[in-house]
């Protein structure tokens, strides 16, 4: 691999440097373009308490193409698939090169503060916080305790 | 006489030929088939609508130049700059008139936020007039992708600015892999201020990228263009421009003729939406279109065929004169869905309660469609035959000539290229029968179908079977009786289908399947 853009090297020295509350991101020993993420499930929402793993890849042309972005910790929520896959503009068609890790995973943040069933990838989890949102969040809590609360 | 130097004169733009005029000016033989007709039938209601129909053929050199001109025509009015016209003739898919509506209407500001420009009249002076480029060159700053110091930064006008190798990287990206031109957008965060042409060729700064652009401005500006259409033969450059986008038979200068308003082969009497339903029902029962049915959906708006690839049910047509967005299940503008997206479950039962039922009837009316499909499908067959039969007719035609003239003998192919004609309109002729409901009209029309019928399948018994050098001029009068026969047939039909269409006598169905 080509040696590590000037862009990549200042955003992980702001990372550690700077962190964001409740998200941590640190690069992989081998492979400076892997991170491994934790980001907290905000207060006030059905993933509170919970310690979300996920992995976060720059792929050759990034800062021109977004990161990749995955949950590694199951999850129950609408924009958020069995596989852990995250539907959100800003890693589509909204990313800009102007974009950054930083405020990719401060918006993966947002999503989980305030989910979005209206444009769903998960439809059965999307269909239920429809007809029965009180359900929706309890099963929410419940796979939050059962795969995201360290004992 | 060749075909380039009939096209030539059109070039000048004083003397617009017709398909017509092509044809019977390159035939030799008294007999071509469109004077022909005209002159057995000057008292036909209908004129060959081809008479008046006026087309172009461009190359990409002279598409490039008619953008060019479109532009210019725009600027003696708008007096703009023209790269900031080209973005905003795009905005408006090249529609003039739809563009000075907008602007005398609306406030210059909307009208350029509208169009994702920045507003030409509020920018600075001082910046360079050639180009809206502007540039900041304050001591040292840092480029907001690459992070790196730099002396200068570009940016075009809206105030936010980039270092040039990340630019050229940005372009490249853009136009190479994502495949966009007109609608790439300033590279920062929730900026939507497009990058304008002459922009562009600075800051790509590379020519293989400059050239990937041209073809995409290219093909963007062509199928933008309701009155343009690309030839689709394969390896074809040319486009052709016409002056209204109606289904009429264009012939590109490769030699392919095709419906300008499909870009189908050539198929009257049947209408373009016919056609695309029977050539949709005809592929139905193969593998591919099988997965096609299960996979893939038409664009609401302009039909374009989409394949769903990922989980959001949001869908954003990737045609770049389309780009609507509508909902997978629905198919309904995505607009509404922001708060009642569920309530396309519940339409989803309802349509798959109906899907059910259609299949139902689609079974039973297979009789129906098993009738006409042979019938096209033989003729189809045939007309693959007569490529034989060709080869054929050449090898007589030597003999022949041992007895007549090279021109005394070219009956005999012209003979097959009426075959070929006949064949060809009888084959879509079961696509429009398909469609049609019952009504007297329709009944003349199958009588004259199959008075045309008849007379095809005499023409090519006696082609195949009954042409010997014996007795050749008996012959010769024998085929040229029946070739005549068989065009005048033909045009009987056709003429009578125009004037259908014209006085609206058929009733189409919409759905035969229910």
């Amino acid at each position: 691999m080509s040696s590590l853009p000037r862009r990549i090297i200042k955003e992980t020295q702001r990372l550690m440097q700077e962190p964001v509350p409740g998200i941590n991101a640190i690069p992989d020993e081998n492979n400076a373009r892997y991170f491994h993420v934790i980001v907290t499930g905000p207060n006030d929402s059905p993933f509170e308490g919970g310690v979300f793993k996920l992995e976060l890849f720059l792929p050759e042309d990034y800062p021109m193409s977004a990161p990749k972005v995955r949950f590694i910790t199951k999850i129950y929520h609408p924009n958020i698939d069995r596989l852990g896959r995250i539907c959100l503009d800003v890693l589509k068609d909204k990313w800009s090169p102007a974009l950054q890790i930083r405020t990719i995973l401060l918006s993966i943040q947002a999503l989980l503060s305030a989910p979005n069933p209206d444009d769903p990838l998960a439809n059965d989890v999307a269909e239920l916080w429809k007809v029965n949102e009180a359900e929706a969040i309890r099963n929410a809590r419940e796979w939050t305790q059962k795969y995201a609360v360290e004992d | 006489m060749n075909s380039d130097s009939e096209y030539s004169d059109e070039d000048h733009g004083d003397s617009h030929r017709s398909l017509h005029s092509h044809m019977s000016c390159g035939n030799f033989d008294s007999d071509s088939e469109d004077t022909c007709t005209e002159i057995l039938l000057p008292e036909s209601p209908t004129r060959n609508p081809d008479d008046d129909f006026i087309y172009k053929v461009l190359s990409v050199d002279q598409i490039v130049q008619h953008q060019r001109n479109i532009i210019d025509e725009v600027n003696n009015v708008l007096n703009l700059s023209p790269q900031v016209t080209r973005i905003i003739l795009n905005h408006f898919k090249w529609d003039k008139e739809r563009l000075f509506e907008n602007y005398f209407e609306s406030s210059p500001k909307d009208f350029f936020q509208r169009a994702h420009v920045v507003n030409p009249f509020e920018q600075k002076s001082d910046l360079d007039s050639e180009s809206i480029v502007s540039t900041s060159s304050a001591s040292q700053k840092f480029c907001g992708i690459c992070f790196c110091p730099c002396e200068e930064l570009k940016g075009l006008g809206c105030g936010h600015s980039f270092c040039a190798a990340c630019w050229k990287q940005y372009l490249a990206n853009k136009t190479c892999s994502e495949g966009l031109a007109n609608t790439i957008k300033c590279p920062a965060t929730n900026c939507d201020i497009l990058v304008d042409y002459v922009s562009f060729l600075k800051l790509a700064d590379d020519p293989e990228v400059v050239e990937r652009y041209q073809q995409l401005i290219t093909n963007t500006f062509v199928e933008c263009n309701i009155l343009m259409r690309w030839c689709p033969a394969p390896n074809c450059t040319h486009a052709i421009k016409a002056i209204c986008a109606e289904p009429r038979a264009v012939h590109c200068k490769c030699g392919h003729q095709f419906c300008f308003a499909c870009g189908e082969n050539w198929h009257e009497p049947a209408s373009c939406s016919s056609l695309k339903k029977w050539l949709k029902k005809c592929l139905e029962d193969s593998e591919t279109s099988n997965w096609i049915a299960q996979n893939t959906k038409q664009c609401p708006k302009c039909n374009v065929t989409i394949e769903k690839d990922g989980g959001c049910n949001h869908m954003v047509c990737k045609n770049p004169s389309c780009r609507y967005d509508f909902c997978w299940v629905c198919l309904g503008s995505w607009e509404p869905h922001g708060s009642s997206w569920y309530s396309c479950n519940r339409f989803d039962e309802e349509e798959a309660k109906q899907a059910r039922l259609a299949q139902q009837k689609y079974r039973s009316s297979m009789a129906r469609y098993l009738h006409y499909y042979n019938r096209y499908m033989n003729h189809m067959q045939s007309m693959k035959m007569e490529n034989k039969l060709y080869a054929n007719v050449q090898a007589k035609m030597d003999d022949m000539q041992e007895e007549m003239s090279w021109i005394e003998v070219q009956f005999l192919r012209d003979a097959v290229d009426v075959l070929c004609h006949c064949r060809t309109t009888l084959m879509y002729s079961y696509v429009f029968a398909f469609y049609l409901m019952n009504n007297n009209q329709k009944i003349i029309f199958e009588d004259n179908q199959r008075d045309m019928e008849m007379a095809t399948e005499k023409i090519s018994e006696c082609l195949e079977r009954e042409i010997t050098v014996k007795n050749l001029y008996e012959v010769k009068q024998k085929v040229l009786d029946l070739s005549h026969y068989c065009q005048k047939r033909r045009h009987v039909l056709l003429c009578h289908v125009r004037e259908g269409y014209e006085k609206d006598w058929w009733d189409f169905i919409e759905d035969p399947a229910t």
